[in-house]
């Protein structure tokens, strides 16, 4: 176990130094000089070339990218040139927003998705099955810009029951905040939950065909313990892998729903940075980002050891 | 029972005190650096009208009116400006605004490193205190737009005790009618009434809340639901909508700013290389086959007024001579037939903006019908500036925010080698007039010079204006005092609730 570990921790340093390599030459190629989009509509030569040097634009790209390096080894991600504030301020402003929206939507999916994917699995072509398989066709093929413009249409502007954009912090109003957060992060979980439905329903569906539950079956054990006790174990296995995989799609669907809702997090700020040419911010942001996601499949590899005796050996 | 329901009452009517204190208003972008010196978006100019005063102001006809500078006096040649400063203003951290003060600032918009005010103000050589409430500006040449620059970002007056210190626009210390609170950025900026305010008479608010909800069908939404007060820029399709809620009301004003088609004469070998770019009978040919009125009402749903000009029909410095020529199919075509073109093709680079893909469609509609064949290609809008600079366009739709003097609506666009010359023409006559426009101060010889240049500019049409906005504003019926000043900028002397 700590071998593997070992192993696996190793491996991530040169992970995170070829991603920043692959987010630098990226950033590259991107159209339009982020100077002269940050200049604004008076274009004033003398405003675009202090930015160009600001941001060692007239530098080579492997001294830029040396410069940016330098910084990142030493925790610094640099400054939003658009609005002065630093890079890693504006992630940890942002990156708790963005987390509890993932965190309730990765909530509400595992509740609709994982009861949802048993009980189809069970009753395989019975009409609680075929309910579940459209729901969630619906769940996946539904935009999330389009479902939560309605949602806000419905709950805010006709019943006027929450509201209709914008967030609250959790530590200033509870109520408040998670009224703010229930539209989005149901918009934002209710295409996981579809997968997590279809994925658990076939894993289900395999392990009930599997010896070991016919023999528990024919031990005489109740069906409930059956499925949940013998065959949902096993078949968590790849969805606890599926769960950590969604879970930075979460991050990267937050994109679009953070803009429909105006919720203050990740995904807007790297929107509006990437609009805005905002280097500094896409590169710190999305370097953040796939951080998290090495971590996570980490975490998703250790975890099969927890629930999975045999790959203990 | 009795003590929950009276407990209630009073929740209750704290919170509807308490709300109707705040005025909360919803922004289309999240503004960039709260910074007058550096500041460069449109959206950044709505906080700043509640947070910092600026020397002069503009009223809905665009007259210089006083703001910190209660009178001014040009010197007899017109090199030199005399303010007289209002007197007990403070900064919001209680810093005395005086001559000394508008010297500091003047020269910090002029030096400070990236100053987006630089340009505006570049025929400034000095400021001069003449006493604690007198203060001189000395030019290098007369330079008749000085007052409405003043009237703008470069007149805004920063504390200069807190502009000492790094990033000052995280934390903006002004005069203004509110003082900064906080920025969270992409969520709010909340500004809170300052208690020695110089005219704190005419503010009936105790906060003002700025949110940025790109999303125009969300910002309505929350208006309609009553977490909005106040909407900026409201899409020309949901104003039905609108005009049938009777707890909401609808302001729109044209805009100082166009929307136009420039044309790649000169900015690169390309603009020769197109019948479109190489002769002004294809471009005459090309505005004929145009309907203004016809194309605002299918592209902005009538919320425009149809233009051709920098400045729109209403306004007192529209030249004239130069009226707006009505669709002619025939005669483009036939336009076309002396420049020896038969079908003319360009490609027509246009912001993905729905806007300016909505115009783009409907010009190509139109121009067909006189043989041109329009290709549009939409691009991303940093992009687009990048391809315009580079004069990798043949027409590129664009739009301009404007500014009170026709001047920043002309000269940036016409003079030789200007930054915003995407078109590439140099004519030394236009150069000349612009020059000639901004050295004197006389309204009536102004316009005979803005006359001139339009009939001269008429002769190569190198930007084919189209329309003028409305600025579409929703608010709540209960606000009172809303006043629809051109510049699109929200005052909120005067609002009530």
């Amino acid at each position: 176990m700590l071998h593997y570990l070992l192993k696996r921790l190793a491996a991530i340093v040169p992970t995170i130094f070829f991603v920043t390599i692959i987010i630098f030459g990226l950033q590259q190629l991107l159209p339009g000089d982020p100077a002269v989009i940050l200049a604004g509509e008076d274009q004033d030569p003398n405003v675009i070339a202090y930015l160009q040097k600001k941001m060692h634009l007239d530098e080579p790209l492997p001294v830029r990218y040396g410069y940016w390096i330098a910084g990142v080894v030493h925790g610094d991600l640099g400054e939003s040139l658009r609005i002065q504030q630093p890079v890693l301020g504006l992630i940890e402003e942002k990156l708790p927003v963005t987390l509890e929206l993932a965190v309730i939507a990765m909530l509400i999916a595992l509740v609709i998705g994982i009861p949802a994917g048993i009980v189809s699995a069970v009753g395989k072509d019975t009409v609680w099955d075929y309910a579940a398989n459209v729901i969630a066709l619906w769940g996946l093929s539904t935009p999330n810009f389009w479902l939560g413009i309605l949602m806000i249409l419905l709950f805010s502007v006709s019943l006027g029951w929450l509201p209709a954009s914008g967030y609250v912090s959790p530590f200033e109003d509870l109520q408040a905040n998670l009224a703010a957060m229930i539209m989005p992060a149901f918009v934002l979980g209710n295409a996981i939950a579809a997968v997590l439905m279809r994925h658990t329903r076939s894993a289900m569906l395999q392990v009930l065909n599997a010896d070991y539950v016919r023999t528990a079956r024919a031990k005489g054990l109740d069906e409930r313990s059956v499925v949940l006790k013998h065959a949902l174990r096993n078949a968590l296995t790849p969805i606890i892998t599926l769960g950590a995989l969604e879970f930075g799609t979460l991050l990267s669907g937050a994109v679009l729903t953070e803009q429909v809702f105006s919720i203050p997090g990740f995904g807007k700020l790297i929107v509006d940075a990437v609009f805005n040419r905002d280097y500094a911010v896409v590169q710190g942001v999305v370097l953040f980002t796939s951080s998290v996601y090495i971590v996570l499949n980490l975490l998703a590899d250790l975890a099969y050891f927890l629930v999975n005796p045999r790959l203990r050996g | 029972m009795n003590k929950n329901l009276l407990l209630a009452l009073v929740l209750a009517i704290t919170a509807s005190l308490a709300h109707a204190q705040t005025l909360r208003i919803g922004l289309a972008e999240d503004p960039d650096i709260l910074d007058p010196t550096l500041a460069r978006s449109f959206v950044g100019r709505i906080v700043f009208a509640s947070l910092c005063d600026k020397l002069f102001d503009i009223d809905e006809k665009l007259n210089i009116v006083p703001q910190l500078a209660t009178a001014y006096q040009w010197s007899a040649d017109s090199k030199s400006l005399t303010m007289k400063l209002r007197s007990g203003v403070t900064f919001h951290d209680g810093e005395k605004f005086n001559a000394a003060a508008v010297k500091f600032n003047i020269e910090r918009h002029k030096n400070l490193a990236g100053s987006n005010r630089r340009g505006e103000l570049s025929p400034v050589t000095s400021v001069d205190v003449i006493d604690e409430l007198t203060a001189r500006i000395n030019l290098s040449a007369p330079f008749s737009p000085l007052l409405s620059v003043l009237a703008d970002r470069a007149g805004m007056m920063v504390s200069p005790k807190a502009a000492q210190a790094a990033n000052f626009g995280v934390k903006p210390v002004c005069s203004g009618p509110f003082r900064f609170v906080e920025r969270i950025a992409q969520d709010r900026i909340v500004l809170e009434r300052y208690q020695n305010y110089w005219n704190k008479g005419e503010i009936h608010f105790d906060k003002v809340v700025f949110q940025p909800i790109v999303d125009a069908t969300v910002r309505l939404a929350n208006l309609r639901s009553g977490q909005l007060d106040f909407i900026e820029r409201v899409a020309p399709s949901d104003i039905a909508a609108i005009k049938s809620d009777n707890k909401l009301a609808i302001s729109r004003i044209t805009e100082l700013g166009y929307q136009g088609i420039t044309i790649n004469v000169a900015k690169s070998d390309l603009g020769q290389k197109n019948p479109l770019g190489r002769d002004p009978r294809v471009r005459e040919a090309f505005e004929l086959s145009l309907d203004r009125a016809g194309l605002v009402q299918v592209a902005m749903d009538g919320e425009s007024e149809p233009g051709n000009q920098w400045v729109s029909p209403s306004n007192g410095y529209y030249a004239k001579n130069n009226p707006m020529p009505k669709r002619d199919v025939a005669r483009a075509k036939a336009l076309l037939k002396e420049a020896g073109v038969t079908n003319p093709s360009f490609t027509l680079m246009t912001p993905t903006t729905s806007d300016g893909q909505r115009v783009a469609q409907v010009v190509q509609a139109m121009a067909k019908e006189a043989g041109f064949d329009v290709k549009i290609q939409s691009t991303e809008f940093a992009t687009s500036l990048n391809l315009a600079d580079k004069g990798q366009f043949d027409a590129y739709v664009l739009a301009w925010s404007g500014r009170a003097d026709p001047d920043g609506n002309l000269f940036s666009f016409y003079g030789c080698k200007q930054p915003l010359n995407y078109h590439g023409m140099c004519k030394p006559q236009w150069d000349e007039l612009l020059d000639r426009s901004r050295s004197t101060l006389d309204h009536a010889t102004r316009l005979k010079l803005f006359e001139q240049l339009a009939a001269e500019i008429a002769k190569e049409r190198p930007i084919i204006y189209l329309f003028h906005r409305h600025w579409l504003w929703a608010y709540n019926k209960k606000l009172s005092g809303m006043r629809a000043i051109p510049d699109g900028l929200v005052r909120v002397q005067g609002l009530k609730m």
